[in-house]
Order: C-alpha cells, then sequence, then structure tokens
C-alpha cells in the first residue's frame, strides 16, 4: 500500500437555486418556483442532450447535473474513477411518492419507474451510465456531510489501487430541501486532501 | 498488508437464532420460505420467509424488557448482543461498526413515526444501545450492501483506522419492497428456485446478522479464515436491468481475484447473489463463464432465506465461513435443472469436499456488484 498525498482537484456545489464550481458562481435561478424547473434550468444551461435524464427522479437529477459541472472541461475521468456519495436522507423523497402509491389498498398503484429509485445508489448508478464508469461505488448515509469520512475512504480507494481517481460528495434532498457538494479527488490540483480542507470547501 | 479475519458472527433469521441453528437447517435442506399469510405485509398470501414475531419477543425478553424498539432493530441488537455474548474478548466500543442496510425501518412511513425511516434512526439506536463513543456508519448500496460493508470494514482495517470492525447487517419482508418487486413483476409465485429452468422470480425474505472481523490473528478459535481479496464495479449499463454480459461482475471478480493474489482455478466454491429472476441468473451465468469457472461448485443460499437485501451477502459470507470450518457445500434449493445459457454446475446434493477458497458475489440495482474472496488457512 502506497500512501501518497491526493488533491482536491475540482469540487461543485448546487445549493440555494444557485450552482457553484470551483468557488464561483455559475449558475442562479431565482425565478423557479419548483425544484424540478431548477433542475431543468441548471439542463439547459449545461447544454445537455440526454434523455435519460427526463426519467430520473429529483434526488439522480441533481447528483447527475453535479456530477454534469463536475466534469465538465475535463479529462480526468478515467474507467476507475470511484464515486463515493453520501447524504442524510437516503432516497426518502421517492420513499415517499412510492409510500403513497401503496397507502390505500384500494388505491394501489405502485409504479417500477418510482420503486427503482427507492434506493439512494441509484444516483451512482445514473452517473456511471453517463459516463461508462465501471468503478467501486459506495453510498453511506450519515448526519451530516462527514468530511472525515469522505476523505479516508477515499484515500483508500486511492492508496490500495482500487481507483485512480474519486469523486466524492453529499447529495441530499428532503421534502424539497437540497444540498449538493462534489468532489473531484486526483493525485493532481493545487488543494490538498485533508478533512479540514474538504469541510472548508463543503461549507463555503 | 494486514491480514483481515474473519473471527465470529451470528444470523437472526427464519432459520434460526445462531448460527449453529442456522447451519442445521441448512443441512437439513430446510427452507424458511412459507406462505405468510399476513396482512401487515400483504393483502393475500405470498411465498416469502419472515422472522417469527413471537420467537422474536421471547428472544428480546432475554435481553431487554423495553419495547420501544422495532421489529428491525430488535433483530439487530439481538445479533449483536449475542456475538458478543459469545466472545468475551470483543469489545465493540473500541471496534469500527458499519451497518449495511437497504431500507431500514421503512414501515415507519406508512405508520407515524416517520422519523425512524430515516437511515440514520438505526444507527442511532445501535450507538445508544451499546453506549458507543462513535456513530456507526451506515451503508446502503441495494443488494449488495452486506457484501460491501465486508468490504468496506476490511479496508478499513487494512488502512489502520480500527483492528476490529463489527459489521452489522438487516432488512425486513416489508410491503414496501414487496409491492414494488410485484410492480416489476419480479415476485415469484412459489418459493424461488435460483439458476433453475423453471424459475419464476424472487422471494423475499427477513434477517439480521453480524460478524466481527479482525487484524488480531490471537482473537481466532476455530479455523483461521479471512477476506483475501475484495471488489466492487458498476455495470454502467442500466439501472435496474443486470448487464447482459455480466460486465460489472466479471470485472468485480476479476479484480477480488488480483486482490487475493489468486487464479480463478484456485476458487473450490462460488456462492453466487442468484436472486432467480430470469435476467440476474442469466448475468451471473454469463460472468462466471468469463471468468474461467463454469465447473466451479456453485449455489444460491436464496432458496433457504429468501432474498433478505441487505443482509443477504453478509449471511451468505458467514455461511461460506462453515461451509469452510466443516468443509461441506450445501445443495442450491429449488434448483431441478439448469435455466441459463452457460454452463455452470450447481450443487445438487449435500456433499463433503475440502474447502480453502471461496467466490461470494452480489449485485444489485444500481449496476453494482461486489466480490469477496474468502480464504483458509491450512
Amino acid at each position: 500500500m502506497i500512501k501518497e498525498k491526493y488533491y482536491i482537484s475540482d469540487f461543485c456545489s448546487i445549493r440555494d437555486k444557485k450552482v457553484f464550481k470551483n468557488g464561483e458562481q455559475l449558475y442562479i435561478d431565482s425565478e423557479s418556483d419548483s425544484l424540478k424547473d431548477f433542475g431543468k434550468g441548471i439542463y439547459q444551461y449545461l447544454e445537455l442532450k440526454y434523455p435519460k435524464f427526463h426519467k430520473m427522479d429529483e434526488l439522480c437529477k441533481l447528483g447527475f447535473l453535479a456530477s454534469e459541472v463536475l466534469l465538465r472541461d475535463s479529462d480526468k475521468l478515467d474507467q476507475d474513477t470511484a464515486l463515493v456519495l453520501s447524504n442524510r436522507s437516503s432516497s426518502l423523497d421517492t420513499d415517499r411518492k412510492h409510500q403513497v402509491s401503496i397507502q390505500d389498498r384500494e388505491d394501489f398503484y405502485p409504479s417500477p419507474a418510482v420503486f427503482v429509485y427507492t434506493l439512494p445508489n441509484i444516483i451512482m448508478g445514473e452517473i456511471s451510465i453517463k459516463n461508462k464508469m465501471k468503478s467501486e461505488n459506495a453510498f453511506f448515509v450519515t448526519e451530516s456531510f462527514d468530511a472525515d469520512l469522505m476523505s479516508k475512504y477515499s484515500k483508500i480507494l486511492m492508496d490500495t489501487g482500487k481507483a485512480t481517481n474519486v469523486i466524492c460528495g453529499w447529495v441530499d434532498l428532503d421534502n424539497d430541501k437540497y444540498d449538493v457538494f462534489l468532489a473531484f479527488l486526483s493525485k493532481k490540483g493545487r488543494i490538498e486532501l485533508t478533512k479540514e480542507e474538504l469541510n472548508n470547501l463543503y461549507n463555503q | 498488508m494486514k491480514k483481515v479475519y474473519l473471527v465470529a458472527d451470528n444470523i437472526i433469521s427464519p432459520l434460526g437464532f445462531s448460527t449453529e441453528e442456522n447451519v442445521e437447517n441448512l443441512r437439513l435442506n430446510q427452507t424458511g420460505i412459507k406462505k405468510v399469510d399476513d396482512n401487515y405485509i400483504w393483502s393475500e398470501p405470498f411465498f416469502g420467509a419472515v422472522v417469527n414475531n413471537d420467537k422474536l419477543s421471547e428472544a428480546w425478553d432475554i435481553i431487554s424488557k423495553d419495547s420501544g424498539y422495532t421489529k428491525l432493530e430488535k433483530m439487530m441488537l439481538i445479533s449483536v448482543s449475542k456475538l458478543l455474548a459469545e466472545n468475551s474478548s470483543l469489545d465493540i466500543t473500541k471496534c469500527g461498526v458499519v451497518i449495511s442496510t437497504t431500507k431500514g425501518n421503512i414501515n415507519s412511513l406508512r405508520d407515524d413515526s416517520y422519523k425512524k425511516a430515516y437511515l440514520t434512526s438505526i444507527s442511532k439506536t445501535v450507538q445508544d444501545y451499546f453506549k458507543l463513543d462513535h456513530t456507526p456508519l451506515i451503508l446502503s448500496n441495494a443488494c449488495i450492501s452486506g457484501g460491501l460493508a465486508l468490504a468496506v470494514g476490511k479496508r478499513m482495517i487494512q488502512s489502520e483506522l480500527f483492528e476490529d470492525v463489527v459489521i452489522i447487517g438487516g432488512d425486513l419482508l416489508s410491503e414496501f419492497t414487496l409491492s414494488g418487486f410485484f410492480s416489476f413483476q419480479a415476485v415469484s409465485p412459489a418459493p424461488c428456485k435460483p439458476f433453475c429452468k423453471n424459475r419464476t422470480g424472487i422471494s423475499l425474505g427477513e434477517a439480521a446478522a453480524s460478524v466481527w472481523l479482525s487484524s488480531n490473528k490471537k482473537n481466532v478459535t476455530e479455523e483461521v479464515i479471512s477476506i483475501s481479496g475484495d471488489a466492487s464495479a458498476n455495470d454502467a449499463n442500466h439501472i435496474s436491468g443486470p448487464s447482459r454480459t455480466g460486465e460489472g461482475l466479471y470485472i468485480s471478480i476479476t479484480k477480488a481475484l488480483k486482490d487475493a493474489g489468486i487464479e480463478s482455478n484456485q476458487i473450490d466454491y462460488i456462492t453466487a447473489h442468484g436472486t432467480a429472476t430470469p435476467y440476474n441468473d442469466e448475468m451471473e451465468a454469463i460472468a462466471f463463464n468469463r471468468a474461467g469457472m463454469k465447473n466451479v461448485p456453485i449455489n444460491s443460499l436464496k432458496g433457504y432465506y429468501g432474498h433478505t437485501l441487505g443482509a443477504s451477502a453478509l449471511i451468505e459470507s458467514i455461511i461460506a465461513r462453515h461451509c469452510l470450518i466443516n468443509n461441506e457445500l450445501f445443495a442450491s434449493l429449488g434448483f431441478e435443472e439448469l435455466g441459463v445459457s452457460e454452463s455452470i454446475n450447481v450443487i445438487a446434493k449435500n456433499h463433503k469436499k475440502e474447502l480453502k477458497r471461496v467466490l461470494k458475489t452480489a449485485s444489485g440495482f444500481g449496476g453494482c456488484n461486489v466480490a469477496l474472496i474468502i480464504e483458509k488457512e491450512v
């Protein structure tokens, strides 16, 4: 096992109707009054043409859009770029939708298109499909963003050769409250990967 | 790199509340899958493997008088309590703790205690019950969670974050998941038949389990068994359908073999995922063939336990450890005639066999796959 120095090469966040990349505001939408419209706005801003996007649940859309922002103008990605994501609310946003469809046995209409999104790791599936990443995935559920866990587990993957780079972060959605932060970790960059730095960037 | 030993384990399932009882029932080819007539779960009878509530209450009364826990929490707490009672040298307050679950207390969504539906509530429950000064980590990675949790535990130990890690896994057979799998038309009208020509889908199950992983060989009192290789890979193909080429599973297997420093012909037994859906079992057969393992004895334990989601790969790894200890293989229950396009060597009858290395695999929604090599020191 080789313990090397790793860096936070790029980072981005989606919160409060704004999208940031490496600390700079990329997109703002104070008009939209739904998360769905906000997501659609980002999709159009990024000039994406990806029909699968429209089938995703809102949690996956947020994670997917953040990954597109993070990886834009980047050639760093490879087949061994791992995904290590986390959140507080798992897939509860869609869990509630599925629950509504089965709450009344006289009016019972569960749908596979909803049910498949009742797992938080589906976000990583969507990002992997788009970017053809056949890599390590792990989804953790923690009370709040755990920079210590994210940096330690990502370092393990890179130290043991299980990943060359890691996209780590936080993709949370609960009752329309959302908070998304992704970081690209690799052997190149200006900001050294420490839990303090990762936490600072998350809190920016 | 440090070795990571599987030191001790416990399973709470319809086949028993100790690993020994579970193994004994497997030896008798007893299944936990029965016709379930429980209106709380489903309006009509269905085939599934549920933990008997009266038996659970009895076991719970022995360790606690507090009734303020959910069924899943009781199962997990009993499992860990038994693990601790049987292993006096295990101090859980000094261990890393990883909890693997897909849906946790999901029944709380339909009742009014929705706060329990947050997976972190289980983490808090375990922390408070065992008076831990750190919060257990929750891993929720679909149907590979239990196997991936073992890999995560191994990695935490090898990176010297902890000397010992306790892995806890569990999921319930709930209306929530059953209705979802019914909507996919994936639920079998009879007990599931993995890899069989006559398979008609999954049977769901519920269980909890716990494992003590340690880097300290002094803790090992039985046969010396370690996780010598692990890897996970995404198919990058489809979120609910398995890859037609078994890509992610194949990559996981190849990388896990490399991690263990062995070749595919050194595997003596495969304990597969084998859910008994047409596409999953087909995908696995393709991946095992690509990996050059078509002649390796293989079974799926889903015919005994049903699919226990976040617990399944953990339980199957525990059983693999005991197969290594006892040098025995169990029949792949429900299997009659090969029903996958590529040849695999499904175990038809229980038998004794000298075993040194086992491959455990799992695959799940989101295109995720995991492979573990479990090895006996001889």
